[in-house]
């Protein structure tokens, strides 16, 4: 048994040390609003906040996260730069088929959450690292800045 | 467009209609439209229905309206990224008149009367979604309209004329009643014989730009995809298949697996041999614990370098005639020029964001299976097959795709098959689910094609005689899509862009010849099938032969087809949008291609400088003739996701073979389109009302050659390979 904090709320979880918070948070915690990309930090499909910073959980044991707190996407409406994502995702419309933005959102968030007003090269840097296969990039980019705008 | 100045539709000879009352937590009217007779499969009933049968099961339904007064679209396509989740509710919801903010959606089961209207099957592909159901979901909302209309005007005594509708409600004088109210009612009325279409000038959603109805839950992590199926009892699995295509398993040794914790089973399936497990993490340490010996079969040397140069020898020769015009062997004597080329395009990848997942419960007389998947008809028969079931006895819950691209519409059936050979081995309800590295090496690719043309050209640079040999593997061979899709030996979707060229039909002299090649690596259709690699071909030879007759390449385009009206105006709303032959920031070039596919036609010009060999795209100016724009927002959406799929396959993607193996595996030497490389997008619609066409495909042909012909105008460097990858290094 392991005690992770996600969410807010801290849950007992049988799970082997070893495990990576994805699979923890998915097959455990059965909380699916993560999702599996690559396995390997390549995709950026399994952004979660670990102590607010953007992690990939897919290579993250849950080892790592004992004494932190883990915010993924079922929760991040209850935070202010998140609640300012969704919404500017909702205004440009966003997404397509869908599976990458949960990942998407948080890496955004976490980056508004640092930087302000982020520039182009600013989320060229923060976001590489998250690939949507339907390629939302430029709806994305409109995103961002409007989320900017809205909590500036 | 579609629509016609007659829209009445006679109902009755179409063998449509079933209005039924059903009880699924309160009373609904259900609604049942087969497809048009002739491209029934067998067993799909078409009996009219009468009021008062008994409730019908929820396949046949293509809307509900609830006492609550909300209204269940069924779509009989699945939701892949494309919004079709949107734009047939919009169908329906316009002539219902409905209340926008009371609809719901879920994917259909699989069933006949869900089947294709042109296709015969349940498929969603070939870019064919919104013309196919044009008029079936038009239709569907217009008889729902008529029958509340006739619940409405008898409870309130007055004339059907009387009454019209609006958000959701009848409305006659001062009185108004909610569709909820009137859909008992509405549901034991005679079906009637004809409904009237609206007249599209009263239209007031079809051609509006409508946001995503599956935005929200895909915003908040809500949404359920394949992957996101979870029940008691279901395991997961992971399977170990051959390292090279076609091998099979010669002994296992499962000990050390076993030893894992969470691991439950170790069986062997026809594609491999698969761990079962409590979760993902457990399948995946059992996995890599198992030790299996392979024969490797016939295509353990298969060399991706020795296959190009046997599609090379083969090039040198005539192939099977796919079209021809005139005769090219005494006209290419006397043309004044001769332009050469061969092109190369490499073995891709789908790809999609969701790696491959199949949930199957097998029970006694039945199997249940969750995944998402293009074509519930072919999987389904695969099941019932495998297991001994009668299709019907196989239930398919279409959940969202996570990316589709033509990977999850396999006449193979091959994720699902597996799946359900792993739950039969296992006895127990199993997920099967794909690493990211089983998606990669896992086939089922775009071929790999050569191209060859010699093409001669008269005094003035125009072309006079064009022969074209095209090499590589059918898609459709060996498929149930035989009969449709290959006539006379020739696989249409291997000369689709070539054969039918609108450039060769202005050429007395030409001929497409075809090389089918066998390789023994599955392959399948990759967005936008055989245009991914003709356009791209085509487009280069044009700028190739007007660079060669010294003209700019949009006037040379537009003398060749000037008898294609579709194409020019793309052509030219493109070029127009990007300021064609204005001067550029220092260093950035132009290139345009236009291409027709699927029924649209794209017209696109890249911005592109090179730097030090880099190759940075700015910006592509899209513009596409589709016909009418239903939503004109998720068309503009389409054209983005085909220009970053496309452009990020011509920069970077290429599955290559050695020693029989694929040499790719994940995300970081599978390369694709990244938020850095996108370029600014900008999309133009030109306003249509020729026949509709697709628009999940079209936008992806062209841009390849518009930016590897801008490079040309940079570096004067042609680029007849794909990748570009650091061909300019």
């Amino acid at each position: 048994m392991i005690t992770l904090n996600i969410n807010g709320k801290e849950q007992q979880l049988d799970a082997p040390d070893d495990m990576p918070i994805l699979w923890a948070l998915r097959d455990v915690a059965h909380l699916t609003g993560t999702k599996f990309g690559c396995g390997m930090a390549q995709c950026g499909a399994c952004t979660v906040h670990l102590d607010g910073h953007a992690i990939r959980s897919c290579i993250t044991p849950i080892s790592a996260a004992v004494g932190k707190k883990i915010t993924t996407i079922e929760d991040i409406q209850n935070d202010t730069v998140g609640q300012a994502v969704q919404a500017a995702w909702s205004e440009i419309d966003v997404v397509q088929c869908g599976y990458c933005q949960s990942g998407q959102i948080m890496a955004a968030t976490a980056l508004l959450a640092t930087n302000k007003k982020p520039t182009d090269a600013d989320i060229d840097a923060a976001m590489n690292g998250n690939i949507c296969r339907c390629g939302t990039y430029p709806r994305i980019r409109a995103a961002i800045h409007s989320a900017a705008t809205k909590l500036a | 467009m579609n629509a016609t100045p007659n829209n009445s539709v006679n109902i009755s000879r179409r063998t449509f209609i079933k209005a039924t009352a059903l009880v699924a937590g309160g009373l609904v009217i259900a609604f049942s439209i087969p497809h048009a007779k002739r491209f029934l499969m067998p067993g799909a009933t078409t009996d009219a229905g009468k009021a008062g049968d008994k409730p019908l099961p929820t396949p046949n339904a293509f809307l509900r309206i609830g006492t609550d007064n909300t209204i269940t679209v069924m779509l009989a396509h699945s939701e892949m990224g494309q919004s079709i989740w949107t734009t047939l509710p919009m169908l329906i919801a316009e002539e219902l008149d409905a209340d926008w903010s009371k609809i719901k959606v879920e994917h259909a089961s699989a069933a006949p009367e869900y089947a294709h209207t042109a296709y015969g099957i349940q498929i969603t592909g070939g870019s064919s979604t919104t013309w196919s159901e044009f008029d079936r979901y038009r239709q569907a909302g217009a008889l729902t309209r008529a029958l509340l209309v006739s619940a409405a005007a008898q409870q309130l005594g007055v004339p059907v004329e009387s009454i019209k509708t609006e958000n959701g409600f009848a409305i006659s004088g001062d009185k108004k009643i909610s569709y909820g109210e009137l859909a008992e009612a509405a549901a034991k009325l005679e079906t009637p014989k004809t409904v009237t279409l609206k007249d599209p000038k009263d239209w007031k959603i079809i051609g509006k730009a409508t946001k995503r109805l599956d935005g929200p839950e895909k915003i908040n992590g809500t949404a359920v995809f394949g992957q996101d199926i979870q029940f008691d009892g279901l395991m997961t699995a992971m399977v170990v298949r051959s390292p090279v295509f076609g091998g099979t398993v010669k002994k296992f040794d499962a000990s050390a697996a076993k030893k894992i914790k969470g691991v439950q089973q170790v069986v062997q399936v026809p594609t491999g041999v698969a761990v079962i497990a409590d979760n993902y993490w457990a399948a995946k340490k059992g996995r890599d614990a198992l030790k299996v010996d392979w024969d490797l079969g016939a295509n353990a040397s298969l060399d991706s370098k020795a296959l190009f140069d046997g599609y090379r020898k083969m090039a040198a020769t005539e192939g099977m005639v796919a079209a021809k015009a005139g005769d090219i062997k005494t006209a290419m004597p006397k043309a004044g020029k001769l332009v050469e080329a061969e092109y190369a395009l490499p073995y891709l990848a789908h790809s999609p964001m969701e790696p491959l997942n199949c949930s199957v419960k097998i029970d006694k007389d039945a199997c249940e299976i969750w995944t998402g998947t293009q074509m519930q008809t072919t999987d389904q028969q695969a099941a019932a097959k495998i297991l001994g079931l009668k299709p019907e006895q196989v239930k398919i819950h279409t959940l969202f795709l996570g990316g589709g691209f033509g990977r999850r519409a396999n006449p193979a059936a091959d994720f699902v098959s597996e799946a359900v050979e792993v739950a039969k081995a296992a006895g127990v309800p199993v997920k099967t689910v794909w690493s990211r590295e089983d998606d990669v090496k896992g086939g089922y690719y775009r071929p790999m094609y050569l191209h060859k043309a010699k093409i001669g050209l008269d005094a003035n640079g125009s072309p006079v005689a064009w022969e074209h040999t095209t090499v590589g593997q059918s898609i459709m061979l060996g498929t149930p899509f035989e009969a449709f899709g290959i006539k006379d030996g020739i696989d249409n979707t291997s000369v689709e862009g070539t054969a039918d060229s609108p450039y060769l039909k202005s050429i007395p002299n030409y001929q497409v010849s075809l090389h089918t090649t066998k390789t023994g690596v599955p392959v399948l259709w990759w967005r936008s099938v055989g245009h991914s690699h003709t356009a791209f071909v085509m487009e280069s030879l044009i700028d190739e032969l007007a660079h060669t007759a010294k003209k700019d390449p949009l006037e040379y385009r537009r003398a060749l087809l000037k008898e294609h009206p579709r194409h020019l105006a793309a052509l030219n709303l493109a070029a127009e949008k990007a300021d064609w032959g204005k001067p550029l920031p220092k260093g950035v070039f132009r290139g345009i291609a236009v291409h027709e596919s699927f029924g649209s036609y794209v017209a696109q010009v890249a911005e592109v400088s090179v730097n030090k060999g880099e190759v940075k795209v700015h910006r592509i100016v899209s513009a596409i003739d589709c016909g009418l724009a239903v939503n004109p927002d998720s068309l503009k959406a389409q054209m983005e996701s085909a220009i970053s799929f496309g452009l990020g396959a011509a920069m970077q993607s290429e599955i290559t073979f050695k020693d029989g193996m694929v040499q790719q595996s994940n995300f970081h030497d599978y390369q694709v389109m990244r938020m850095g490389s996108m370029p600014k997008v900008e999309v133009y619609i030109v306003q249509s009302a020729e026949k509709m066409g697709g628009v999940g495909e079209p936008g992806l042909p062209p841009v390849a050659p518009a930016v590897t012909n801008a490079i040309f105008a940079a570096t004067g460097k042609r680029i007849r390979t794909l990748p570009i990858g650091n061909q300019l290094a």
